[in-house]
């Protein structure tokens, strides 16, 4: 039986059915996963645990007590900590720390019968987009460029989620989002990636990086899989201070809708000559598939786009540079002391032999930021751009429902495409995706079509602060209308 | 004007302080953990006390509504929107690499307190504001030669820091101040004010400078633990910047650290050392808004604060400004004060056996109010015995010993040792007849003029009674007798 090509919705369904059973299930994606342990995509594999979890969920389905996601093999990021199991945030730092509690996000997850094959593989405390600043290695996209043999990267910061979903190892997965960590990956490996309205979805447990712009998000290989993880997950969580203390929206009912009459904007910022040309396609393609399904499609201007990237890259790294202040040594994760050295030595050392070079750089940007001199020039001045571009977002949601945007300049690159990998490259590939974080906006991407290299290319779609339903509504239909049922070749 | 006499003339010396007072509450400011004093080390830790990866702060808004309530004692501004920020430096004590406080938009701007200067006159310290934030943990340096132990019961629990302008002018006034503000905050019952336990602990900023000049440069003396090493460090540090500037040195502004043993300061750290900490918003915590409502309501639950209860007193019970702020100045005093006059309507007597037998003997002992063994009950007991005259003044005095020995009631010891007051005429006559039978030379001295004898006569009818005649009776019967 071949059952990884099988959705959520549809293996619940085969569940129901007795069509097969989650150990069988399970089995399949374990033996995927092992024919493709090259990808890389698990720091943490968590398979006995997996097994004991699916022979539970079969017990549960022949007892009709089977929660909503029973027996679904789910991929987590190891941004999420997880009672017992190893969560290093793809540093060394946090190498062999164990924690002794599970984020509210897993907590949802398991409390409704989802099986976690493992910790997937990220970029060093989320900072990323490609997965290759984790400390465990990078982990490779399951999609390769026709007849080239080289190896491409996932996306970042969440590529060993994605990965694995688009090798169908996963079934879905789970991510952070910060500045696109889970929209660019999804885009990258031809899979739909959510992120929700900041304060949707309870940071408790999620190992911080940027704590005014981080949010859960989930990956899977259709809108409807992944409007049943968020909603699983979102909701008010009396644990994180910034959860919003609002009503779930209802993403189910939203997504029976059809787009007679919804309102599209184009922000005209968003045509850059950084900008693929068959990812323009693609988006100009769509607006006119929006068209033919009713929706009125307008053009609309976002002015502050082009000092978002700027200001992402000052807030953020301020952010952490105070987040990661903790990892020093004293209570847990690495510690490297020698007798007879002072406590400034032991951060020293520490921290210099647990952070890779991208983390480094990013306390070192934010440490600047944020110092006395430079704080009105830098942060300050970052923070007033961070508030325009959300006024800019306001006006524009008094005119339109909703805005389709690429997801991301560029298809996967190779890892030995060296102009694409140097890091400032890298940050400018979050030019279409940090906005909707800056302003805490639900941003999902979904795959529309291969490029002629037979890379998937994505697009985006961008709501108002807290309307995930209109979200899922455009995504659902754009899903139909596009049709997009491809694999990586092998997989 | 308080100047303090140099080699080169006078000197002006200004103080300002920073007081570190813990809010009371039953948990910490940002974590469901105890906020209790005490307790093995490292038990009362939660995840966020001790920054596990992905823990988040969650605010307790009884330590808001504390610190409004701290304000408002201090007829300070609340803030209706005040921001929690990261002050970011590495310690080991403290775990997040930063201290959540208010830096940018406190809670509480402005207020003051009014104290009374050596020269009895009153002034006004001006506060600049108070904030809300969080404790580190303890670094243990002298369990190990080796190494360094850290216990995070303190860490994150709830401090409020109330700034002074730099209005204290000798350090008596400081410590004034430090009184005044620990009685304010015991009264509203938002700091035990506890200083050796840490409750209460104080930073001075201290500078020197001829009169009408323009602020010399100061120095912060850090962390100190009571009112009398307050004044002891500021006057320290006073003679020591007038010697330097005197013998033509200038002052560093420096932190320097306070050593009890010796009575001197020494420095920490000096300017250059200072640290850049980063002050920015905290993005896990949303800013504080609070209602005008909201506000009032708490105002509403103030109790009567010491200066207001000082002027009832004066007002009420004519006692004079000495007798009424002894008692209002404590919390504890007053209540038990007010406790007793419920019960014995007689203000003057009680305050008399508080603030001079009661607080006499305490002092005596080196006790303090909270050792003492006279329960309010037992006072009670012992007053309404002089009120009614069972027993006078001076017998009041030895049963009271005995109370504060023993703790027993006035009734028992007055019943047991029979030294309840003749009051009965025929009685006292008896032993007055008694006397005066025994004394006839005297008696017929006073009867041709020599009236002095008259205190002869009462003091033989004590003796013979064991001191137990009503004086009053015995003055009277004893004219008629002796015409």
């Amino acid at each position: 039986m071949n059952l990884n090509n099988l959705t959520i919705i549809e293996a619940i369904a085969g569940l129901k059915k007795k069509d097969f059973s989650c150990v069988e299930l399970l089995q399949d994606h374990i033996e995927a996963l092992e024919k493709h342990r090259d990808l890389n995509i698990f720091i943490t594999e968590t398979l006995d645990l997996a097994k004991s979890k699916a022979l539970e969920s079969d017990q549960k389905y022949s007892h009709n007590t089977n929660a909503i996601l029973e027996g679904i093999p789910l991929a987590i990021k190891d941004a999420f900590c997880t009672n017992g199991i190893r969560t290093t945030q793809g540093s060394k730092i946090l190498e062999n720390f164990i924690p002794t509690y599970e984020s509210t996000v897993t907590t949802k997850l398991f409390a409704q019968g989802a099986v976690m094959l493992g910790k997937s593989n990220m970029d060093e405390f989320a900072m990323g987009s490609a997965t290759h600043y984790s400390s465990f290695g990078p982990t490779i996209n399951p999609w390769k460029e026709d007849g080239s043999n080289e190896q491409f990267v996932p996306g970042g910061s969440s590529g060993g989620s994605a990965s694995a979903v688009a090798a169908r190892i996963a079934m879905g997965s789970t991510g952070t989002d910060t500045g696109g960590s889970v929209r660019q990956p999804a885009s990258f490996c031809g899979i739909v990636g959510f992120k929700p309205s900041y304060g949707r979805c309870s940071r408790y447990g999620i190992i911080a990086f940027a704590s005014s712009l981080d949010q859960a998000g989930f990956f899977g290989r259709s809108v409807g899989d992944v409007a049943l993880l968020s909603d699983i997950c979102m909701g008010h969580d009396e644990k994180d201070a910034t959860s919003a203390n609002i009503a779930k929206p209802d993403l189910a009912e939203a997504m029976k809708k059809n787009l007679k009459g919804v309102r599209v904007g184009v922000p005209k910022e968003y045509y850059s000559e950084n900008l693929d040309p068959e990812i323009e396609k693609l988006w100009v393609d769509s607006l006119e598939m929006l068209k033919q399904e009713g929706a009125i499609v307008e053009e609309v201007s976002l002015p502050h786009t082009k000092y978002g990237i700027s200001a992402y890259y000052v807030i953020a790294p301020a952010e952490a540079s105070s987040n990661l202040a903790r990892y020093d040594g004293v209570r847990y994760g690495l510690r490297e002391y020698k007798q007879g050295m002072s406590l400034d030595e032991m951060y020293e050392v520490t921290r210099t032999a647990g952070f890779g070079s991208e983390v480094q750089r990013r306390i070192m940007i934010g440490t600047y930021v944020l110092s006395s001199g430079y704080y009105e020039d830098y942060f300050l001045k970052a923070q007033r751009v961070r508030r325009l571009m959300s006024e800019d977002f306001k006006k524009v949601f008094e005119k339109v429902d909703i805005l389709l945007t690429p997801t991301a300049p560029t298809s996967a690159f190779s890892l030995d495409n060296e102009s694409q990998m140097d890091p400032l490259s890298l940050y400018l590939n979050d030019l279409y995706t940090i906005p909707a974080s800056m302003a805490g906006l639900p941003a999902i991407s979904i795959p529309g079509r291969l490029n002629k290299k037979s890379m998937p290319l994505g697009v985006q779609i961008v709501g108002k602060r807290f309307d995930e339903e209109s979200v899922f509504r455009v995504a659902k239909n754009m899903e139909r209308c596009f049709n997009f049922n491809f694999s990586p070749k092998g997989f | 004007m308080n100047l303090v006499e140099g080699k080169t003339g006078d000197w002006e010396v200004i103080i300002g302080l920073e007081i570190h007072s813990q809010v009371s509450s039953n948990s910490k400011l940002f974590s469901g953990a105890s906020a209790e004093y005490g307790g093995a080390p490292n038990t009362h830790v939660s995840l966020v006390d001790a920054s596990m990866p992905g823990m988040l702060p969650v605010l307790n808004q009884f330590c808001v509504e504390q610190a409004i309530r701290t304000g408002l004692g201090l007829k300070g501004i609340i803030n209706k929107r005040s921001v929690f920020d990261r002050k970011n430096y590495f310690y080991a004590d403290l775990p997040q690499g930063y201290q959540i406080s208010q830096f940018y938009h406190p809670i509480v701007l402005g207020g003051y307190i009014d104290i009374e200067t050596q020269d009895q006159q009153e002034k006004r310290i001006n506060i600049t504001r108070i904030h809300l934030e969080q404790d580190a943990g303890k670094s243990i340096h002298d369990q190990n030669p080796t190494e360094t132990y850290i216990d995070l019961n303190r860490s994150g629990i709830a401090l409020m820091e109330i700034v002074t302008e730099p209005d204290m002018r000798s350090a008596y006034e400081a410590g004034e101040f430090l009184k005044k503000l620990r009685s304010i905050l015991r009264s509203l019952g938002t700091c035990d004010g506890n200083m050796e336990q840490g409750s209460l602990r104080c930073d001075a900023n201290v500078s020197v400078r001829k009169p009408g000049d323009a602020l010399g440069t100061r120095c912060e003396i850090k962390n100190l633990n009571s009112i009398k090493n307050v004044t002891r460090a500021i006057n320290y540090e006073v003679e020591r910047q007038i010697d330097i500037i005197e013998s033509g040195g200038a002052i560093n502004q420096e932190t320097r650290l306070f050593n009890a043993d010796t009575g001197e300061t020494r420095t920490m750290r000096s300017k250059e050392d200072a640290h850049d900490y980063r002050y920015f918003p905290d993005p896990d915590l949303l800013p504080i808004i609070v209602s005008d409502d909201y506000i009032e309501g708490i105002r509403a639950k103030i109790p009567e604060l010491p200066d207001e209860k000082k002027e009832r007193y004066m007002r009420e019970f004519s006692f004079s400004a000495y007798e009424a702020s002894i008692i209002a100045s404590d919390k504890d005093v007053s209540a038990y004060f007010e406790s007793v006059l419920k019960e014995i309507n007689n203000p003057k007597l009680a305050s008399n056996w508080i603030t001079v037998e009661l607080f006499g003997r305490l002092n005596k002992n080196g006790l303090s109010f909270a050792d003492s063994k006279i329960t309010v009950d037992k006072m009670v007991s012992l007053l309404k015995l002089i009120d009614n005259n069972t027993i006078s003044g001076k017998i009041a005095k030895e049963v009271f010993d005995i109370m504060f020995e023993t703790g027993d009631n006035a009734e028992n010891i007055v019943e047991e040792k029979g030294l309840q007051q003749i009051v009965d005429t025929g009685a006292i006559e008896k032993v007055i007849e008694e006397v005066l039978a025994e004394n006839q030379d005297k008696v017929a001295e006073y009867r041709s003029g020599k009236d002095k004898l008259f205190g002869f006569f009462v003091g033989q009818v004590m003796k013979k009674s064991g001191g137990k005649v009503n004086p009053q009776s015995l003055n009277d019967i004893l004219k008629s007798k002796l015409i």
